[in-house]
């Protein structure tokens, strides 16, 4: 016999999320991801001179704020025609690492690993120890990270001016100028979380992190470093728990290209699907309204996409549009960009179970031990003097479009200037992807694929544990979701 | 010893930005600082362990009296639409947020605004408010919002707006230890009942192109040097807040981060009838003056400071970095 569950508010992620779960026999045989809350930016960005969506987008999502701005800032530059000076790119794509790394760690320790410091896990061989260390509000990381993480974002003051919320990123490229002595001091910011990252996250280099090739390699890592730091504690449990063999969606994944600079992309754009590795289509992408509280009557690409809420319209169960790429549901985030960039640990990770809780966190952990290295070496490119914004051009008639990856995966702005005044503006953001309702066919979104067969016995937290790992295992960001 | 106050903190028609600032706080550790000055979370959606069922039970003995709410924080707008029903943010059991703000605020001891849009609507109000967007008790300048003028809390206080988008790390931290330390009375608020603490400032205090804006010379273009009131849409002069006094992220601000005050602590910034980035003017004269400057005066130095100039700001104030550097004085021949 079947029963329904519904569980919200469903917290620790960003924003407002609502799952319900259908229940045969202790595990869920399907699941409906509601995004319950509406605000309308496609609609207030309406009749706005083009330039003022750099104010309106970021504040779309707190925790997106610069992936927002910069591809709203990239949709600009391709309705102008222009492109920024050397520094300017070099200044935007520190300045989204940041972000995102925050991001990563505000995931992991914030969000993701308190579920472990449960009552109910307080049995296993690692429950006390994890509830110590992860616990909400009091564990012992908490009190590592929210110093470490306070002190990597005055990396913002410098770049951004503050965070969330900025305006430095330009069509043209940033409008914060650095000095010498500030690019020493970003040096310094960079050192100083590498070695929290190398003493707290991983003990280990990162380097050596990144070099992680195989499962079996990973595995041996994590064995050395048993109870020293934060990742082989997490892999631990994720070994006594099967997390591995959690919570697999399409294994069809999307990447849209991340910190694209003059000599190339570091994390390339594509589409990974069961091996085949083909390149994205901007043009593929529709959005399908079937299920969502919106007016429509078949899928529309975001060029020409239409926002009209229709609140009581039938069947309808998401304020959430349901896109799809090449009519079919894609996962998006670090995992699909670690696929798609073809890391091996990662490949490994997905050949062997598919993609996974465990995988979706190696690969988002994994990323600090890509990215910060890199972030040096941009920051050390930069040079004073040199020019870091190009002039942007009034617009009249034009439109553009932005892909930009966020922590949480890929983003893209569509923007269509008429009379100059936006005339148009389409936003599909990385869990409007993860966490799409059904479309026409019935097809259930990526978590709504993932949600089914997982165990829902109620262990009395409010939801299923197991639940709460998959859904957060994506990184949700709900306020980005439906904007 | 003074028992701990419980805080709720609860999220609608906005971007959990305040909560992510929040978390920039510069300090030993966030919630070892909020336990330090008595203050005790009793759930917030991005920080606490409860979900689902366990977080409804938290709600539901606060409105009960099982659990004394002694300080109740929104961030984000109330969402009333569509047509007042408030089913822009509602479960599918059908209950809306603003149902559950409105009930909450009638049980807690303080009620708090964090952000302009919990405080006056803010952004989520902006072009057509397609999700009748307000604040708790403002509608942009006017006050009402959801509670309405007359709302006292149980402690007898109007709605405190920490208005500011997002907020400050400290301006949350400090209203919340004045409230637990009872220090927040009418007199500690201004006319939009946001903290003096750090409205009594304008974020032209202690910015760092001062020398610019006394010489009138202007930034034309983003990651100019230059005073960004003229051209770029700086509200510096006029905007309450203590930005360029106490940082952000360190060492930042936005008029240091090379771009213009858009005035987010105040009520209705996100309509300003003007792009943002260009300064409105009459017969060239940007038409929002400083603030307290009477016209005349400033018409009068503003020429005269121009004609004063000097080419080291003229010509700085138009770059990315300084293309002339200060005259070093010359040693005095002995």
């Amino acid at each position: 016999m079947s029963t329904r569950r519904v569980v919200g508010p469903f917290n620790r992620v960003e924003g407002d999320l609502e799952v319900t779960l259908n229940i045969d026999q202790g595990r869920v045989s399907a699941a409906m991801v509601n995004s319950p809350m509406y605000r309308g930016f496609e609609q207030i960005l309406r009749g706005k001179d083009p330039l003022d969506a750099l104010v309106f987008v970021p504040r779309i999502c707190g925790i997106c704020s610069v992936a927002q701005s910069a591809a709203a800032a990239q949709a600009l530059a391709q309705a102008m025609g222009i492109s920024a000076p050397a520094n300017g790119q070099l200044a935007a794509v520190l300045t989204l690492a940041v972000e995102n790394l925050a991001d990563h760690l505000s995931h992991f320790y914030l969000f993701f690993m308190p579920d472990f410091a449960r009552a109910a896990y307080q049995q296993r061989a690692w429950g006390p120890e994890a509830a110590g260390r992860f616990k909400a509000v009091s564990g012992s990381a908490a009190a590592d990270v929210l110093p470490a993480r306070a002190r990597f974002m005055q990396l913002m003051g410098y770049l951004a001016g503050r965070w969330p919320h900025t305006l430095s990123l330009q069509p043209g490229g940033s409008a914060r100028g650095l000095e010498a002595a500030e690019l020493l001091r970003i040096g310094m910011l960079l050192r100083e979380f590498r070695r929290f990252l190398e003493r707290t996250l991983f003990g280990d280099r990162l380097e050596a992190v990144a070099e992680l090739d195989s499962v079996p390699a990973l595995r041996h890592w994590a064995a050395a470093r048993q109870a020293r730091a934060d990742l082989p504690r997490f892999l631990a449990i994720a070994d006594d728990l099967g997390l591995e063999q959690l919570g697999r969606a399409t294994d069809r994944f999307l990447c849209v290209g991340a910190y694209a600079l003059e000599g190339g992309t570091l994390f390339p754009a594509g589409v990974w699907d069961q091996g085949l590795q083909q390149p994205f289509d901007p043009a593929a992408i529709r959005e399908d309204v079937s299920h969502s509280w919106m007016a429509g009557d078949r899928p529309l690409a975001p060029e020409e996409g239409q926002t009209q809420p229709q609140p009581d319209k039938p069947g309808a169960y998401s304020w959430c549009k349901a896109p799809r790429l090449d009519g079919r549901v894609v996962e998006t985030g670090a995992l699909a960009r670690q696929m798609v960039a073809g890391h091996p640990l990662v490949r490994d990770m997905v050949a062997r179970n598919g993609g996974s809780v465990a995988a979706r966190v190696v690969a988002r952990l994994l990323e600090f031990a890509l990215l910060v290295p890199r972030m040096e070496a941009w920051a050390a490119a930069i040079r004073p003097g040199a020019p870091f914004c190009a002039t942007a051009p009034a617009l009249r008639e034009a439109s553009g479009a932005g892909f930009v990856e966020a922590a949480r995966g890929s983003l893209g702005h569509w923007l269509e200037v008429r009379d100059g005044v936006l005339h148009n503006y389409q936003i599909v953001a990385p869990t409007t992807w993860n966490f799409s309702p059904r479309d026409a066919a019935g097809t259930p979104g990526a978590l709504e694929q993932a949600l089914v067969g997982v165990d829902a016995v109620d262990s009395g937290d409010g939801a299923p544990l197991m639940v709460q790992h998959v859904v957060r295992s994506f990184d949700p960001c709900m306020v980005c979701t439906v904007h | 010893m003074k028992e701990d106050l419980n805080l709720l903190w609860l999220q609608s028609g906005g971007c959990g930005g305040c909560t992510l600032s929040l978390l920039n706080a510069d300090c030993s550790n966030l919630f070892d600082t909020l336990a330090g000055i008595g203050v005790r979370l009793l759930w917030h959606p991005s920080l606490s362990e409860p979900c689902g069922d366990a977080a409804r039970r938290i709600f539901d003995d606060c409105l009960s009296g099982a659990t004394r709410l002694d300080i109740l924080c929104l961030e984000g707008s109330v969402l009333r639409g569509p047509g007042g029903s408030g089913g822009f943010h509602r479960n599918s059991a059908g209950q809306t947020m603003m149902e559950r703000i409105r009930s909450l605020a009638q049980v807690a001891r303080h009620t708090v605004a964090v952000g302009s849009c919990a405080a006056f609507g803010g952004i989520t109000a902006a072009g057509c408010n397609p999700a009748d967007a307000c604040g708790l008790q403002f509608d942009a300048e006017a006050p009402g919002g959801l509670l309405g003028r007359d709302y006292r809390s149980g402690s007898g206080e109007p709605v405190v707006n920490i208005a500011g988008c997002p907020t400050h790390p400290n301006w949350v931290i400090e209203t919340l230890a004045a409230v637990a330390a009872d220090r927040l009375d009418a007199a500690a608020l201004d006319s939009f009942q946001r903290p003096r603490l750090y409205a009594d400032h304008l974020v032209h205090h202690g910015c760092t192109r001062n020398e610019y804006y006394e010489f009138k010379a202007s930034a034309q273009k983003p990651s100019d040097l230059g005073c960004m009131m003229e051209h770029m849409g700086c509200k510096g002069t006029q905007a309450h807040a203590d930005c360029n006094i106490r940082l952000w992220n360190g060492e930042g601000s936005c008029t240091r981060g090379g771009y213009a005050c858009i005035a987010c602590t105040d009520p209705g910034f996100e309509e300003p009838g003007h792009p943002f980035a260009t300064t409105p003017k009459f017969a060239g004269i940007p038409i929002a003056l400083p603030t307290d400057m009477p016209k005349a005066w400033f018409l009068a130095l503003a020429s005269l400071s121009k004609s004063a100039t000097p080419k080291r700001v003229r010509q700085n104030a138009e770059a990315d970095h300084q293309v002339v550097t200060p005259a070093v004085k010359k040693p005095r021949a002995s």
